[in-house]
C-alpha cells in the first residue's frame, strides 16, 4: 500500500473525526447553551385529541334476538362554558330552549347543575361530566326543532343539536328485563381518577358513556369497543401543527347471554300475574322476583324483577320526573339478586341435608305436634295444624315446622346447648353456607347482595358490633320515647340490657328459627333458585351466569364462558337421593299441590318446595316457590317470590306452574316438546350466528319477533 | 510499505498459528467490541422507552422491545460468522454476494412483497410482522465489490488503473440507482460516500477524488433544480434550511426533535421520563429518530457518551483499516468507516438540525432488524481484517 493510500487514510480519519466534534459542538449549542429555551418550548406543546366512539354492541339473547341495539337520535347539547358569558348567566338561553322543547326551564337549569354543587339535585338529574363537556339535554327532539335551533344560532348561543348513537331495545316478545341488561350513564370522575394518568388511547374520557349498572357495566369494556382517535400535535396558539397518530374505531362486541327472550317474556308476566294474584287476596304484593336457571350449567335462562322500569327512560338521560318516578318505585334495584328476604319453609331442604349430615334417620317417624314450647316462647306450626308422627318426606310435604324444631334442638343440644363455644359445630348453617348461602353467587352482574345466614357465629359477630349500643341505650332508657310513652321504653330497656348482657349467646329458640328459614336468615331470590339447581343436580353449586359468549362484531367468536363449578356440598348422596325422593311428593300431594292440579306431573314430574316467611314488623308472609323439574331428570330450576303476597301455594305457585308449561309445551294435560317457548325444547348449544356485518340472524323456522308471546295468561 | 508512523502503537502478537481457536477470541479488537456491545444495549433501552408510548396499549408492552432483541441477537450471530469467513472465499464470492444483493433490491418492488414506510419503497414484509430492507445489505455488497477489483492484478505500489476505477463505478452505479427508485435518499448519499471514500483510499489518481467529489455536489443541486428529486424529497432536504415552509411533515418532524432534545438539557429527564418522547410528539423515535430520545431523556451527557462511544469505533475501525496487511482489507475497513461515520452524522445531525431529514438509522442504536444486522456484519468484516493482519505478520 502506498504513501498515497496512507494519507488519504489519515485525512479520511481526520474527516470522521471532524463529523463527530461537529455533532458535539452543535449538541453543546443545543443541550447545554440554549437547553432552558427548548425546556419550555417542550412544555408549550400540547396534544388534542379527536374522539368519535365506537358503535357499542349489541346485547342478544340466546337464539341470536337483539335485547339491546342502538339507532341514532337528535340530542340537544348546551355548552356551559359559552352559557355563562350571555348575560344573566344565559337564563334568556334557557328560557328560549325551554320554550322550544316544550319543559319546564327549572329541568334544564337543573341538568345543568354539576353533581355536588350547591342546590344540585342528586344523580342523575345533575351533570356529573366534565364541566367543559356540553351536556345533553333531551334526546330524540324532531327535525324541526333541531333546525329550529340550529338555524338560530344567536338566540342560541352554545347549544346544538347533533345526531348521536343512543341504546334502543328492541323487547323482543315485550321482554324489559331491565336488572339484567341495565343503563348506561356519563362516566363518573372515579372512574377516570381509578385509571390514573394513563394515555392508551382506548382510555375512558370524559365524553364517554359507560355501563352504569346490569351487563351493560359488568362487560362494559367488551361493549365500549375502541374509539377512532386522532392525535393532533397544538402549540399554545391552538394552531396544529401536526398529526401524531391515527387509530381507527374498532366496534364493540357483542354479548350473546343465556337469556332467552321469549321465555323472560313468559317469566316477566307471570311475576306480575303473581303479583296481582296477592293483591287480589288483599295482600300489599309490593315487591317480586322470578328465576329460571338451567340446573346442569348455571346459566341464567330467565331472571325477573318486580318493579320494575324501562331502561329507555336513561337514553339521552332521565327527566326530573322520570327519575322522581323511579326513585319512588323504588324499582331501580333488582330484587332477583339485591333483594335479601327470608327463606322460610325453602329453607328447610338446607336443614333436611343437614339432618342427613348428621345422622338422622331419613327413613323414621318423627312427631308433629301443632306447638312446641321452650321456656315462656311458644313455637307454632302454619296455621297450627298437628299430624301426630309422620316420615321425615311428608314433613317436607306439608312443611311442618315442628318437626324440624325437633331435629334443630337435638343439634344444638348435642352442641353444648348454651354453653356451646364458637368453635362447636352448627349444622344447618354450614350446609347453608356449602350451599352458597351468606355469600354471593358471583353472578356476572354488579351489586349483587351477600345474604346472610342465621348461626352461632353470626349472632356472635353481630353482638360485638352492636354490644356497645346496645349497653348505652340499656343505660339511657331510651329517654325521648319515655316522655311518650314511658312503658314502652321500659321494655326497650329491658331488652338492650338483656342484649348487652349475653346478646352473643345461641339460644335454643335461635336455633329452632334458623331450622325453618326464619331469624336472622336473608336470601336473595338467585341464591335460593342456585340452591334448588344444586339439589336438582345432585350437589353441584355452579356460578350461575347470564353471559354465553364475546362474539365480535364481525362475527368471531372473543371468548366463550364455560360453566364454572363453585363448590360441591358434602352431603351424603343418600341425602340428596332422598331429597329427590321427597320434594316431588310437595308437588303430588303436598303443600304445593293445588297449583299444580291438572299438570301432566306423570310425564313432567315436578320437585318444589313452598314457603310462606313471616317478616318483623309484617302480618302477610312472603310468598315462595321454589322447585325444580324434570323431578326425574332435572333440567330448570325456577324459584319465585313475592313479598307480603300470602303463601307460596296461593301467590307464587300458579305463576311457576305456567312457567313450567311454557318450558316444557304443556298445554292442558298434554306435553308437547316442540311447543316449548325454548327452540328445540333446550338452551342452544351453539352460539348465534352474526354476519360480517354485524347483524345477528333470527334463529331459523321461528319468528323471532317483536311480536307478543302467547302463553301467558 | 511505509510505517513512518503509528508504529509504536502496532501491536505484533506471535501466537502459534496453529491454535485457531484461541487466538481468535485473544486477536479480536475487544475495545471496539466493548464499545459496539455497550451501545447495542443502550439501544435497547432506548427503544423501550421511545416504544413505551406508542405501545399503551391491553396489548404486550414489550413487544417491539422484545423483536428489537431477537434482531440483535441474529445480527450478533451473522457478525460472528462475517468476522471468521475466509478473506479468498469472501473475494471469490463477492460477485454472487453483489448479484444476489441487486436481485434483492428489486424485491420490494414486487407488489404483494414490498411494503411502503414513509415515502420509500424500500421493505419487504416476511411472515411474522418482520420487514426487511435490502438496501442495508446492497451497502455490503458494494463495499466488498469494490474493495474487490480496486484491490486486485496490480502491484502493491501502484495506483489502481483507470479501467478498474470506472469498472468499479459502473458496478456501484446499480444498486446506486435501484435505492434512488426507492426514495431512500439517505440510503443513497450513505453509498455515494462509501464509493467515493473507497476510490481516494484505492490510491486511485487525485483527479478522480476531485472529479467524484465534485460530481456528487453538482448531482445534489441539479437533482433540486431539474425537479428530479420528488416533493417532499426536496421538503425533506430544505427544510432544515427554511423551517416554516412545511408545518405539517418534515420540519414539523425537525423541530420536534429539536424541542426534544434541547429540552433534555445537560443531564435530561431520565429514561422513561422524556415528555416530548413519551408524549410522543416526535415521529418514529424508535427508529430514525431516536437519538431524540437520548437527547431528552439522558441529556448532553448522555448523548456525549453514545457518541464517544460510536468514535471509539470509528477509532478502531481507522487502527485496523492502518495496519491492514492488504490492500483488499484495507478498503473494506475504508468502506465501513465510511458508511458508519456518513450514517451516524446524517442521522444525528437531522435530529439536531444540520443535516436534512432523511429515513436512515442510527447504527447499532435504532430499531430495525435489517440495519442491526448489517452493522454487525460490518463491524464482523473489521474484526476479519483485523485477525487476517495479526495472523499474517511477522
Amino acid at each position: 500500500m502506498n504513501a498515497r493510500s496512507n494519507l488519504r487514510l489519515l485525512v479520511l480519519g481526520v474527516l470522521v473525526a471532524s463529523l463527530l466534534g461537529t455533532l458535539m459542538a452543535r449538541l453543546f449549542y443545543l443541550q447545554v447553551v440554549s437547553g432552558a429555551e427548548y425546556r419550555s418550548a417542550a412544555e408549550n406543546n400540547t396534544v388534542r385529541e379527536i374522539v368519535n366512539p365506537a358503535v357499542r354492541g349489541l346485547i342478544l339473547d340466546q337464539a341470536g334476538r337483539p335485547l339491546v341495539s342502538n339507532r341514532t337520535s337528535l340530542v340537544v347539547t348546551v355548552d356551559r362554558a359559552v352559557l355563562g358569558r350571555q348575560p344573566n348567566d344565559g337564563a334568556d338561553v334557557v328560557a328560549r330552549l325551554a320554550k322550544v322543547l316544550q319543559v319546564p326551564a327549572t329541568d334544564i337549569t337543573d341538568r345543568l347543575k354539576p353533581c355536588g354543587t350547591e342546590g344540585a339535585k342528586p344523580p342523575p338529574v345533575c351533570w356529573n361530566g366534565s364541566t367543559y363537556q356540553p351536556v345533553p339535554v333531551a334526546s330524540d327532539v324532531s327535525t324541526d326543532t333541531a333546525l329550529g335551533i340550529m338555524e338560530k344560532r344567536t338566540e342560541f348561543p352554545g347549544i346544538t343539536a347533533q345526531l348521536q348513537a343512543v341504546r334502543t331495545y328492541p323487547e323482543p316478545f315485550g321482554v324489559n328485563a331491565a336488572h339484567i341488561l341495565g343503563y348506561l350513564g356519563p362516566v363518573t370522575e372515579e372512574q377516570l381518577t381509578a385509571q390514573g394518568d394513563a394515555q392508551n388511547f382506548d382510555r375512558l374520557r370524559r365524553t364517554d358513556v359507560v355501563g352504569r349498572s346490569g351487563l351493560e357495566s359488568e362487560y362494559d369494556s367488551y361493549l365500549r369497543g375502541q374509539p377512532a382517535v386522532t392525535t393532533l400535535a397544538v402549540d399554545t396558539g391552538g394552531r396544529v401543527t401536526g398529526t401524531l397518530d391515527e387509530k381507527a374505531a374498532k366496534a364493540g362486541d357483542y354479548i350473546v347471554t343465556s337469556i332467552d327472550a321469549k321465555l323472560q317474556s313468559v317469566v316477566e308476566k307471570q311475576l306480575v300475574a303473581a303479583i296481582q294474584r296477592a293483591q287480589a287476596q288483599g295482600y300489599p304484593g309490593d315487591s317480586g322476583a322470578a328465576v329460571v336457571v338451567e340446573v346442569d350449567t348455571g346459566r341464567i335462562l330467565a331472571m325477573a324483577s318486580y318493579p320494575t322500569y324501562d331502561p329507555s327512560i336513561w337514553v339521552g338521560g332521565v327527566t326530573k320526573a322520570q327519575f322522581k318516578d323511579l326513585m319512588k318505585s323504588n324499582s331501580l334495584s333488582s330484587n332477583a339478586i339485591q333483594g335479601l328476604f327470608a327463606p322460610g319453609s325453602t329453607y328447610k331442604v338446607i336443614s333436611t341435608a343437614a339432618a342427613g349430615k348428621e345422622g338422622f334417620s331419613l327413613y323414621s317417624k318423627y312427631p308433629c305436634p301443632n306447638q312446641v314450647k321452650i321456656g315462656t316462647q311458644t313455637f307454632r306450626n302454619f296455621e297450627s295444624h298437628a299430624y301426630g308422627s309422620i316420615p321425615l318426606s311428608r314433613a317436607l310435604e306439608v312443611s311442618c315446622n315442628t318437626v324440624f324444631y325437633g331435629i334443630a334442638d337435638r343439634m344444638w343440644e348435642k352442641a353444648g346447648g348454651t354453653d356451646a363455644t364458637k368453635d362447636s359445630p352448627d349444622p344447618i348453617a354450614e350446609t347453608a353456607k356449602q350451599f352458597g348461602l351468606g355469600s354471593k353467587t358471583g353472578i356476572d352482574l354488579p351489586n349483587e347482595s351477600s345474604g346472610r345466614v342465621s348461626s352461632r357465629l353470626f349472632k356472635l359477630a353481630n353482638w360485638e358490633d352492636l354490644r356497645e349500643q346496645w349497653c348505652a341505650n340499656a343505660v339511657a332508657g331510651y329517654p325521648e320515647t319515655r316522655k311518650t310513652n314511658p312503658k314502652l321504653a321500659d321494655y326497650y330497656t329491658a331488652l338492650d340490657k338483656e342484649n348487652c348482657a349475653d346478646g352473643f349467646r345461641w339460644r335454643e329458640g335461635d336455633a329452632l328459627n334458623a331450622a325453618i328459614g326464619q331469624g336472622d336468615t336473608a336470601v336473595t331470590p338467585l341464591q335460593m333458585a342456585m340452591v334448588y339447581a344444586a339439589v336438582a343436580n345432585g350437589g353441584t353449586v355452579y356460578k350461575p351466569t347470564i353471559a354465553k359468549a364475546i362474539v365480535g362484531a364481525d362475527g368471531k367468536v372473543v371468548k366463550e364462558f364455560e360453566p364454572q363449578v363453585k363448590a360441591k356440598v358434602k352431603v351424603p348422596r343418600a341425602t340428596i337421593d332422598f331429597l329427590h325422593k321427597a320434594l316431588p311428593g310437595v308437588t303430588t300431594s303436598g303443600s304445593g299441590e293445588t297449583p299444580f292440579l291438572g299438570f301432566p306431573l306423570g310425564k313432567i314430574p315436578v320437585a318444589s318446595k313452598t314457603g310462606s316467611a313471616q317478616v318483623t314488623g309484617s302480618k302477610v308472609s312472603t310468598s315462595w316457590f321454589a322447585s325444580y323439574a324434570p323431578a326425574n331428570k332435572p333440567k330448570y330450576a325456577v324459584v319465585m317470590m313475592v313479598t307480603q303476597g300470602g303463601t307460596g301455594s296461593k301467590t307464587s305457585g300458579p305463576s311457576v306452574r305456567k312457567i313450567y308449561e311454557a318450558l316444557f309445551g304443556v298445554n292442558g294435560t298434554t306435553v308437547n316438546p316442540s311447543k316449548s317457548v325454548l327452540i328445540g325444547d333446550a338452551p342452544m348449544k351453539d352460539l348465534p350466528t352474526i354476519r360480517p356485518d354485524g347483524t345477528p340472524v333470527a334463529p331459523k323456522g321461528r319468528k323471532s319477533g317483536v311480536d307478543s308471546a302467547g302463553s301467558s295468561g | 510499505m511505509s510505517t513512518w508512523h503509528l508504529t509504536d502503537l502496532r501491536s505484533r502478537p506471535t501466537a502459534p498459528r496453529f491454535d485457531r481457536g484461541r487466538t481468535y477470541w485473544r486477536d479480536l479488537d475487544w475495545i471496539m467490541l466493548m464499545a459496539a456491545f455497550s451501545l447495542t444495549i443502550f439501544g435497547c433501552l432506548l427503544v423501550w422507552s421511545a416504544s413505551k408510548a406508542d405501545m399503551a396499549s391491553p396489548t404486550d408492552p414489550y413487544s417491539y422491545l422484545k423483536k428489537h432483541v431477537i434482531n440483535v441477537l441474529i445480527a450478533l450471530v451473522l457478525g460472528f460468522v462475517a468476522s471468521r469467513l475466509d478473506y479468498r472465499w469472501l473475494r471469490a464470492y463477492t460477485p454472487v454476494i453483489y448479484g444476489a444483493s441487486c436481485f434483492f433490491l428489486l424485491l420490494p418492488f414486487v407488489p404483494g412483497l414490498g411494503t411502503r414506510i414513509a415515502g420509500a419503497q424500500a421493505w419487504v414484509s416476511l411472515p411474522g410482522g418482520f420487514t426487511l430492507q435490502p438496501s442495508e445489505f446492497a451497502k455490503i455488497a458494494v463495499i466488498l465489490m469494490m474493495a474487490a477489483i480496486l484491490s486486485e492484478k496490480r502491484d502493491i505500489e501502484s495506483e489502481p488503473r483507470d479501467k478498474d476505477v470506472l469498472l468499479s463505478l459502473g458496478l456501484a452505479i446499480v444498486p446506486i440507482l435501484i435505492v434512488l427508485l426507492q426514495n431512500d435518499t439517505g440510503t443513497v448519499l450513505v453509498m455515494g460516500a462509501v464509493v467515493i471514500s473507497i476510490i481516494a483510499v484505492s490510491g486511485a489518481r487525485t483527479r478522480w477524488v476531485v472529479t467524484l467529489i465534485g460530481g456528487a455536489v453538482l448531482g445534489i443541486l441539479l437533482a433540486i433544480q431539474l425537479g428530479l428529486l420528488k416533493q417532499y424529497q426536496v421538503a425533506r432536504l430544505t427544510s432544515f434550511i427554511n423551517p416554516a415552509a412545511d408545518s405539517g411533515g418534515s420540519s414539523y418532524n425537525a423541530a420536534q426533535a429539536r424541542i426534544a432534545i434541547g429540552g433534555g438539557g445537560l443531564t435530561g429527564y431520565g429514561l422513561f421520563n422524556g415528555p416530548q418522547t413519551q408524549g410522543r410528539f416526535v415521529p418514529v423515535n424508535e427508529s430514525d429518530f431516536i437519538f431524540t430520545v437520548v437527547g431528552e431523556e439522558l441529556g448532553f451527557i448522555g448523548s456525549m457518551l453514545l457518541i464517544l462511544l460510536l468514535g471509539v469505533i470509528l477509532w478502531r475501525a481507522i487502527v485496523i483499516a492502518y495496519r491492514a496487511d492488504d490492500l483488499y482489507g484495507r478498503l473494506v475497513c475504508t468502506g465501513v468507516i465510511a458508511w458508519f461515520a456518513f450514517q451516524l452524522f446524517e442521522n444525528i445531525g437531522m435530529t439536531l438540525g444540520i443535516m436534512p431529514i432523511t429515513g436512515i438509522p442510527l447504527p447499532l442504536i435504532s430499531s430495525g432488524g435489517t440495519s442491526m444486522m448489517a452493522v454487525w456484519i460490518g463491524i464482523g468484516l473489521l474484526q476479519n481484517v483485523r485477525l487476517h493482519a495479526v495472523r499474517n505478520s511477522p
